[in-house]
């Protein structure tokens, strides 16, 4: 509601529009629509004017789904995301759900397994028709219901952080493709710490080969140089060899992007080693605060990461949303940047819908490009015509106590370009 | 790629990574030891030893919390209690699946695997339940934790020397009591002809309950120790699974002493491989070398004579 009095506004700043006298007229009713009682808009837009291709929307509701692991390996890193999805979607319901209409959550499983993503995307949407759906996490599981979602014409809202190389009218990317996060990340390390060498280290999957694709491409571009390039197996728990090959490149920065179990191994490992993280240059691309509580922030204090969002980033958005996660899901509760990312899909899909005044998902697809959010953590970001979002990059430094020091932002938001031309 | 470097240097990277691959090793070893007790003595394929690994893994993450709550002054020397009562804990739980499961399975072996394939995946989304889907942080005491500098440029992980002297008492522990004790003679009795054994006077049941309950509490002492050198989680045990099949099945299953071979053989292989080529090859191809070998000679490194 109050977005249209904003959008009324804009419109009408724009002085000598032939709209203007009925939009002035139309603003004069408008107070008069907050005296309603719930459920009036609703009929002031009325389901079947916002809502042309069946879905599960009524008079006073709308229907959503979640669709991440809570079951499987993925739930440790997917959980973080269902409850920051949830937390934004009570409190859309509190200021008065989107259109004058209650979302109402239908939440799956995809149980870390990516054929039961498709299938549950598949009974979101042609069962249930839910209206939009916040989920997946690995891009293997992103990969499975993409099919599925352009088939049966659905909306995703992905968080991930991931490589790029993909682009779909009905996804859009709330976390940052592979060279918004890498390159400003890899300027900074060099103007800061003058890097001249650098050791690409990962697990063996598409996300890390394609991110240390472009990190190469950007080092060797500069005249830098990479001493060393290594992928271990997805869960692979010795890397003593690999430490020693470090010792003997002597690199001035190990650039990480090992996930999972096997960050925890690798980080323990460097530390027993001998490596002084405080003098050996080290910058992730992978650890998050939610990683921090396996690794333990002992073992990865001085550690630089590279990403959006930090839990310490200090701005009122921020403060008030920390506080929010943590009084629904409990003090101890840490939020990483996919969380985060998690936060801004239900966010940006009410303000899309209240422009497009639509559910249709072809209108929210087509009114996506150019939606603002101003109330996010992270500050001010803008969906991009390419469904990715414009967002800044950030540097923390690890902390003993899980958190990190935020050393640097970028002074712009950087623009999304999930096709890098020259980096592949 | 070691043009620009002195001999001194390369000599002691040399000597780390000799090291690094006695860690792999000793880390194998121990991974390996229970199974080889329960797999190869008992003949039962447990695939949910990597989650016996792990419960030992979060008694020592109570333990830690525990202590550092209760009597910080005990906290560095709170690993060795930690360790004992993840022995406990694995081989009491190890009993008790034994006597509610296992014990109806010896004549199906085949089964023991879908069956304890299912526990595995019981026991996973109940430390889900109970600790959370996330990894927790076990938290060591700090002589554990950094390097020794044996000379000016050669640096050994303590922890990695923990674990090795682990490994060694451990290994001589079991080999004392499989083949020095009188109750050893029975278990291998039981293990080599169950109805004769029974039939001059040993009691079976009783010893079949014990032998899996000591390969469990094995698994136990070795998640503790991993503490050290991984993570812990609801599915941290599958990354060792595989890995530790693969030592037991290489040595030959029955065969103690095949196992120890066959790790020192997989480890050496693979931290050599790591270091001169990349991490995902070296891992291709130490499987590789796995796989031929074990086709030309199926039943492992070493064998057992035994008149079947």
């Amino acid at each position: 509601m109050s977005s249209d009095k904003i959008n009324a506004d804009k419109l009408t700043g724009g002085a000598h529009s032939p709209l203007r006298r009925k939009l002035l007229l139309g603003m004069a009713a408008l107070p008069a629509i907050g005296l309603l009682p719930r459920g009036a808009l609703a009929q002031a837009l009325p389901t079947d004017a916002v809502n042309t291709t069946k879905l599960a929307v009524t008079d006073s509701t709308v229907k959503v789904g979640i669709l991440h692991s809570t079951t499987g390996t993925m739930a440790i890193s997917e959980t973080g995301s269902v409850q920051a999805e949830k937390l934004a979607i009570a409190q859309i319901n509190e200021m008065g759900g989107v259109l004058g209409r209650k979302i109402e959550v239908i939440q799956e499983d995809g149980a870390s397994d990516w054929p039961t993503f498709a299938e549950k995307a598949r009974k979101l949407l042609v069962e249930d028709k839910v209206a939009a759906v916040f989920g997946c996490w690995t891009s293997a599981s992103r990969k499975a219901v993409l099919p599925v979602f352009e088939q049966y014409n659905g909306m995703l809202y992905y968080p991930t952080f991931y490589e790029g190389l993909e682009q779909s009218k009905n996804v859009i990317y709330t976390g940052q493709e592979a060279t918004q996060q890498i390159l400003a990340g890899l300027d900074w390390v060099t103007k800061e710490k003058g890097a001249k060498t650098f050791f690409l280290i990962g697990s063996d999957y598409i996300w890390p080969r394609t991110s240390n694709k472009i990190a190469r491409k950007h080092i060797e571009m500069h005249g830098q140089k990479v001493v060393g390039e290594e992928y271990f197996p997805l869960g692979h728990t010795q890397f003593n060899s690999v430490i020693n090959k470090i010792k003997l490149t002597k690199p001035d920065v190990i650039y990480a992007s090992v996930v999972g179990g096997s960050n925890v191994a690798f980080y323990k490992q460097l530390k027993a080693a001998g490596i002084d993280l405080n003098k050996q240059t080290l910058m992730t691309i992978s650890v998050t605060e939610d990683e921090m509580l396996g690794i333990g922030g002992e073992n990865i204090a001085g550690a630089y990461a590279c990403m959006k969002y930090f839990q310490s980033l200090k701005n009122p958005n921020n403060e008030k949303f920390v506080a929010a996660f943590k009084k629904m899901w409990g003090g101890e509760s840490v939020i990483g940047d996919v969380t985060q990312a998690g936060y801004l899909g239900p966010w940006l899909w009410k303000l899309t819908a209240e422009k497009a005044k639509s559910f249709d998902i072809d209108k929210i697809a087509a009114a996506s490009a150019g939606i603002e959010f101003t109330g996010a953590p992270e500050g001010y970001v803008r969906i991009h015509e390419n469904h990715h979002l414009w967002s800044k990059t950030r540097v923390g430094r690890a902390r003993t106590d899980g958190q990190f020091d935020v050393v640097f932002e970028t002074a712009d938001l950087i623009e999304p370009n999930p096709f890098p031309k020259g980096y592949q | 790629m070691f043009e620009g470097y002195s001999l001194a240097e390369l000599g002691s990277i040399f000597a780390m990574q000799g090291f690094a691959g006695l860690i792999l090793f000793s880390v194998f070893v121990l991974m390996a030891l229970g199974l080889a007790i329960i797999f190869g003595q008992m003949g039962v394929i447990n695939m949910a030893h990597g989650e016996f690994m792990i419960l030992g893994a979060y008694v020592t993450y109570l333990c830690s919390n525990f202590i550092s709550s209760t009597a910080p002054a005990l906290f560095p020397a709170y690993f060795f209690i930690a360790m004992a009562l993840a022995f406990l804990a694995s081989g009491a739980l190890g009993m008790l699946v034994e006597w509610a499961m296992i014990r109806f399975l010896y004549r199906r072996p085949l089964d023991t695997l879908l069956a304890t394939w299912g526990l595995s995946l019981i026991l996973q989304q109940v430390f889900r339940s109970v600790f959370g889907a996330r990894e927790v942080g076990v938290v060591l005491p700090d002589w554990l934790m950094g390097s020794v500098a044996v000379t000016d440029t050669i640096e050994v992980p303590i922890n990695g020397l923990f674990v090795m002297g682990l490994t060694i008492a451990i290994t001589i522990v079991i080999y004392a009591v499989m083949f020095r004790s009188r109750w050893g003679q029975g278990v291998r009795a039981v293990m080599q002809n169950r109805v004769m054994a029974g039939a001059v006077g040993i009691n079976t049941e009783k010893v079949d309950r014990y032998t899996f309950g000591l390969g469990c509490g094995i698994a136990g002492v070795a998640g503790s120790a991993f503490t050290m050198v991984g993570s812990t989680g609801p599915t941290s045990g599958q990354l060792y699974i595989v890995d530790t099949f693969l030592v037991v099945v290489f040595g030959g299953a029955q065969s103690l002493i095949g196992t120890i071979a066959s790790a020192f053989t997989i480890s050496q292989a693979q931290s050599t491989m790591e270091f001169f080529l990349s991490g995902s090859t070296a891992k291709v191809l130490t499987l590789l070398t796995v796989v031929v070998i074990l086709m030309l000679r199926p039943q492992g490194l070493f064998v057992l004579k035994v008149r079947r």
